[in-house]
């Protein structure tokens, strides 16, 4: 299981930041400059063709304060790996991924939603679990415990 | 044929409201808002083990323009709040609601940024059930309940405007 951490060290170097093997989940860290890359080449070559899900972490205390999470799996060879791209809270910019796995979609719209991370290039990055409306981001760690917001009057049903 | 009785044998008097109370509370047909655990409760109490129809109140309609009781059962949330009250909205009065379980009467343990507080929050409520989720008998006891309050004194008032809320701060408990 190794092998696939070790592959992507291979392949890509300096764009692997760290690597870690925790009872069999496969971690890589890597720059978000190489994720197209990364995930292209997971994807292609290893045959990685299910994105089972992504999503943001709030570290307040790093400077880089924003993680972003892909879990892949192999339906063929039944392997995982897990990816994590950082992004400052200034500049939380990712490449989308949805040109490589579709499902990207709608969790990238959740991870924008809950923590404000803006994935560039997605088609259409609105708010998916919370409203029109809502103000800030309510799985950061800053977001006030006891804030309530206005509770929103019916829309329009067309969009 | 002997006449001059008719009016001690075979009829009774009354008042135009109280007779058509008397007709809403036992025909009661209800609108199930389900959203959550509660609502597959509420399948138990319409079945035949808890039967609802035993109180005129089994006649369960997907349109709240052919309902007049409201059945909020489950968890609502900001975003489904505007939905809620429409659909109360769009049920012709007289019209009543109950709030069947912890979410739908107070939140629940749900005291989050996403969760409304209770849906007395949009729209009037007239008869709360604590549990989570409640037994069936104590939605039948809701029922009976909600029978009294129709032909009771205090009969509801559906149409009591409920001012929009505007975004606060909530004591952290």
């Amino acid at each position: 299981m190794q092998q696939l951490l070790d592959q992507l060290k291979q392949q890509f170097g300096d764009a692997v930041i760290e690597t870690s093997s925790f009872r069999g989940d496969d971690t890589a860290v890597i720059k978000v400059s190489h994720l197209i890359d990364v995930c292209r080449y997971l994807q292609e070559s290893c045959s990685m063709n299910f994105l089972m899900d992504v999503c943001g972490v709030d570290y307040p205390e790093r400077k880089d304060r924003f993680e972003v999470v892909y879990h892949m799996y192999s339906q063929s060879t039944r392997k995982r790996i897990r990816l994590k791209v950082r992004v400052t809270e200034a500049d939380p910019h990712v490449p989308t991924v949805i040109g490589i796995w579709k499902s990207a979609n709608w969790f990238e719209r959740e991870a924008f939603d809950l923590f404000g991370i803006i994935f560039d290039g997605h088609p259409y990055l609105r708010r998916l679990l919370t409203y029109e409306g809502f103000e800030g981001h309510a799985l950061r760690k800053d977001y006030p415990v006891n804030k309530r917001q206005q509770i929103p009057t019916p829309i329009s049903l067309l969009d | 044929m002997a006449r001059g009785n008719e009016f001690t044998d075979g009829f009774l008097t009354t008042r135009l409201d109280e007779v058509v109370a008397w007709g809403q509370k036992n025909s009661l047909w209800p609108m199930p808002f389900g959203t959550a655990c509660c609502a597959i409760e509420f399948m138990g109490v319409v079945s035949s083990h808890f039967d609802i129809s035993r109180f005129g109140a089994e006649l369960v309609r997907f349109s709240p323009r052919q309902a007049d009781l409201m059945m909020v059962m489950g968890t609502i949330t900001y975003k489904m709040a505007p939905i809620l009250k429409r659909v109360w909205e769009q049920m012709s009065p007289p019209k009543w609601c109950i709030a069947m379980g912890a979410c739908a009467s107070s939140g629940g343990f749900y005291d989050n940024y996403s969760t409304l507080q209770g849906i007395d929050e949009i729209i009037p409520v007239d008869v709360y059930i604590p549990g989570c989720p409640p037994r069936p008998e104590q939605v039948l006891h809701a029922v009976l309940r909600l029978q009294d309050k129709i032909t009771g004194k205090d009969r509801p008032k559906y149409d009591r405007v409920i001012p929009i809320l505007p975004a606060r701060e909530v004591r952290n408990s």
